[in-house]
């Protein structure tokens, strides 16, 4: 069957089973939007490049399938850079398809030319430009094979306008196989390696599972549970695997990291064994490398064999895929006796429940003629919503609180940026997750800032039909900013204050076609959520207006010992840090 | 060049397409891995480039280096050769002053003890050239640093793997595939 190249990159992602895509249309990609009007995949128009990109991650996070964005060329493969390396950091498996001048016209700085597959080589996992027509299959199936396979991550494909144009024809096939020599992503881990874990694992007085998003990304949340309920290691949960193991559970110490949970930073820096899965010693999580941890012998899995001593010595490196290797490793443990062979760890149990007895996470309460408390915000809306509902977020204050106060009970309910920390994910990561969830309750958690930047794309969930919801915790700032210069700049404010006026929020969500509330006494909380959770046509925001001078608790001051963790004021004793 | 340890060669067989080169610049560039020298040519099976690099790891680790450039997708294999148990041979082309016939006696001096070649000889200066190991060409070109080098290019090293000397000796490289 003869067909031309526009035809093939449609047929080539039906093929892949693509059922939405995210995009918009400009010159050199507009050959391709023609035989998009033909094709059984829908095509979700957005307001802006990022958006597109950041949909395509949160679709991917959602339903787990690859996510899809189509472009056009220069300006719009520039906006896309930051989704994809917002995807890459994560290790979201995502295809991006751009425009790109013709053949002839590469090099000659044509209009809305960019070297796209140079400008991204840093920012995806790897990238093609595409030269030959007939090549179009291939290199798209290569292009998922590799977003969806090993390490995931954003593979572009860079597509020049002649070969999509409707005389560029070939003769059309269905790829199978890949040709791809430099490629071949080990998933099995070493048997040896995995017995001398499972020795370790028993040997252990004071071990910890440090559980990052490997879990979510090897859909190894149910190995996990059996490790951790095996041989009752408690278990922390990094900003990147929330929900990937139950919040609920009495092993959850919850997330590590410079706004962790005291308990799981604690935990952490006194063990005697990590077994890191999934995990990359990000110092976010460990503080000062050199002081992290001192300890704690390390067993680190991780499916990227650069991962495993790039940041730490490894004792027990493990490099493969988290289900494989945690389920051998369950195995493994059987051997030496499993559950009934677990050595005594009543001294260390006890030390961690006195540390979540004496610091949970708190925060103060309703202040009379003051606005509202984020924490509390994010408490309420956690309570009322179904348990399977998914929640985004940007970067921030709001982030953290999100992390903190939601209680994240089952795998793939959580989406936000944690690598790159792009403000302005949240919003349209959720359009991507609602639609690729449909039947799902999706929130999006947003600051201020944060709203601002992308806020466009709840157009393209009104105009779409995608209802997703929006908290916004208005604060008027950039309160994480804000947050350091009050503690490290001595409250010098330089550039952090948005004002508490402008925009409208509720006005600007309702030109967007979104219904929209503003709440701010604490009495309105709830029945403005469940207001807003009745919706099912339409977007819906609510400007939730919190109290700036509220600031993220526990907190590791940058550069600093995971040790000298900052916990809530309240919590003191004396003088700042709490032990 | 400083303190020797700190010089590795690993030697990356990549796929021969275009922009894979940049791919490796840009690695390092990004991880601020430094290198010393890079030397690329296709290989006798011409789907593939052979590419010599000597990075210079005194900030960073060299097994770093090769996980990192394990994941380039192009890139088939890496070897990191032991300067004992490998051949590396390096080109040094260089112009240099040699306008009085007593110089220009000396340099031909060099060039014989060194067994280098003269390529090239115009009215007040000589171009030669000197294939050999890296320590060689130090010496080469500290000693005809005195008759004032107008113009000089080193090649960068290239390198193969010592032969075996017995049947069935065990080999001694580190060799990783992905």
């Amino acid at each position: 069957m003869q067909i031309n190249g526009a035809q093939a990159v449609l047929k080539a992602l039906e093929h892949e089973g693509v059922e939405t895509v995210f995009g918009m249309p400009g010159g050199a990609i507009l050959p391709v939007y023609d035989p998009l009007i033909d094709s059984s995949i829908r095509h979700v128009l957005v307001r802006h490049e990022q958006g597109a990109g950041h949909m395509a991650s949160g679709y991917a996070h959602a339903t787990g399938k690859p996510g899809v964005a189509i472009v056009t060329s220069g300006p719009a493969a520039t906006n896309m850079v930051t989704a994809l390396l917002d995807a890459m950091m994560d290790s979201i498996p995502m295809v991006c398809i751009t425009g790109q001048v013709a053949l002839p016209a590469i090099g000659t700085d044509a209009f809305q030319e960019a070297d796209t597959t140079g400008i991204t080589m840093s920012a995806t996992k790897h990238n093609y430009l595409v030269t030959r027509v007939e090549d179009i299959p291939q290199v798209i199936h290569d292009a998922f094979h590799l977003a969806t396979t090993g390490r995931p991550g954003p593979v572009l494909v860079d597509i020049p306008k002649d070969l999509v144009l409707p005389d560029a024809v070939f003769e059309w096939y269905e790829p199978t196989g890949h040709d791809l020599p430099g490629y071949n992503p080990k998933t099995k881990g070493d048997p040896t390696a995995i017995a001398e874990a499972a020795k370790m694992i028993m040997a252990a007085e004071r071990p910890v599972i440090y559980s990052g998003g490997g879990i979510l990304r090897s859909r190894a949340a149910a190995e996990l549970s059996a490790l951790a309920e095996m041989t009752q290691i408690p278990v922390v949960t990094t900003l990147m695997n929330r929900g990937g193991f139950p919040d609920d559970h009495e092993l959850n110490l919850g997330m590590p990291g410079m706004h962790g949970n005291y308990t799981a930073v604690m935990a952490m820096q006194e063990a005697d064994l990590l077994i890191a899965l999934g995990a990359r010693f990000d110092d976010r999580v460990t503080g000062a490398r050199d002081k992290f941890a001192p300890d704690a012998k390390i067993i680190h899995v991780d499916i990227d064999p650069a991962e495993l001593g790039k940041v730490r010595f490894a004792h027990v490196p493990i490099a493969g895929d988290a289900k494989s290797i945690i389920t051998d490793m369950l195995s493994e443990l059987e051997k030496l006796g499993g559950a009934k062979a677990q050595p005594n760890r009543d001294a260390w149990r006890q030390t961690l429940s006195g540390w979540q007895e004496k610091y949970p996470l708190v925060y103060g309460d309703h202040e009379p003629g003051k606005l509202l408390k984020p924490q509390f915000v994010i408490e309420k809306l956690a309570e009322a919503c179904p348990a399977d509902t998914i929640l985004c977020s940007g970067v921030g204050q709001h982030q953290m609180w999100a992390s903190q106060y939601w209680t994240f009970n089952h795998p793939y309910t959580w989406i936000n940026s944690g690598g790159l920390g792009t403000m302005g994910y949240s919003i349209p990561a959720a359009v991507g997750a609602k639609a690729g969830m449909p039947d799902r309750m999706v929130w999006a958690v947003d600051g201020d800032g944060c709203f601002q930047m992308t806020s466009q794309e709840l157009i393209t969930a009104a105009v779409e039909k995608i209802p997703v919801k929006v908290a916004i915790l208005n604060n008027s700032w950039l309160g994480m900013v804000r947050q350091w210069q009050e503690l490290f700049y001595d409250e010098r404010f330089s550039e952090t204050h948005f004002g508490s006026d402008i925009p409208n929020y509720k006005m600007w969500a309702e030109a967007m076609g979104c219904v929209a509330f503003r709440v701010d006494s604490p009495e309105e909380v709830v029945p403005t959520i469940q207001k807003a959770n009745a919706i099912n046509d339409r977007p819906v925001v609510i400007d939730f207006r919190t109290q700036a001078t509220e600031n993220v608790y526990p907190m590791v001051p940058a550069g600093a010992s995971n040790s000298d963790l900052l916990v809530d004021p309240s919590q003191r004793d004396d003088e700042g840090a709490s032990s | 060049m400083s303190d020797a340890c700190e010089f590795h060669t690993i030697v990356v067989r990549v796929e021969n397409k275009a922009g894979v080169l940049a791919r490796i610049a840009g690695l390092f560039s990004r991880r601020s891995f430094n290198i010393e020298s890079l030397a690329v040519a296709p290989t006798e099976d011409e789907r593939f480039s052979r590419i010599t690099i000597v990075v210079d790891v005194s900030s960073t680790s060299i097994d770093q280096v090769v996980k990192q450039l394990d994941k380039l997708i192009n890139v088939l294999e890496i070897r990191e050769l032991d300067p004992e148990t490998s051949v590396e041979r390096e080109l040094l082309m260089a112009t240099l002053n040699a306008p009085m016939p007593e110089s220009r006696r000396e340099i031909l001096d060099l060039v014989q003890i060194f067994d280098a070649q003269v390529l090239n000889v115009g009215f007040d200066q000589l171009m030669v050239s000197l294939a050999g190991s890296q320590r060689r060409l130090d010496d080469f070109e500290a000693l005809l640093g005195r008759y004032g080098i107008i113009e000089i290019q080193r090649t960068g090293k290239i390198a193969l793997s010592e032969l075996a000397k017995v049947e069935s000796a065990p080999s001694t490289q580190t060799q990783r595939e992905n």
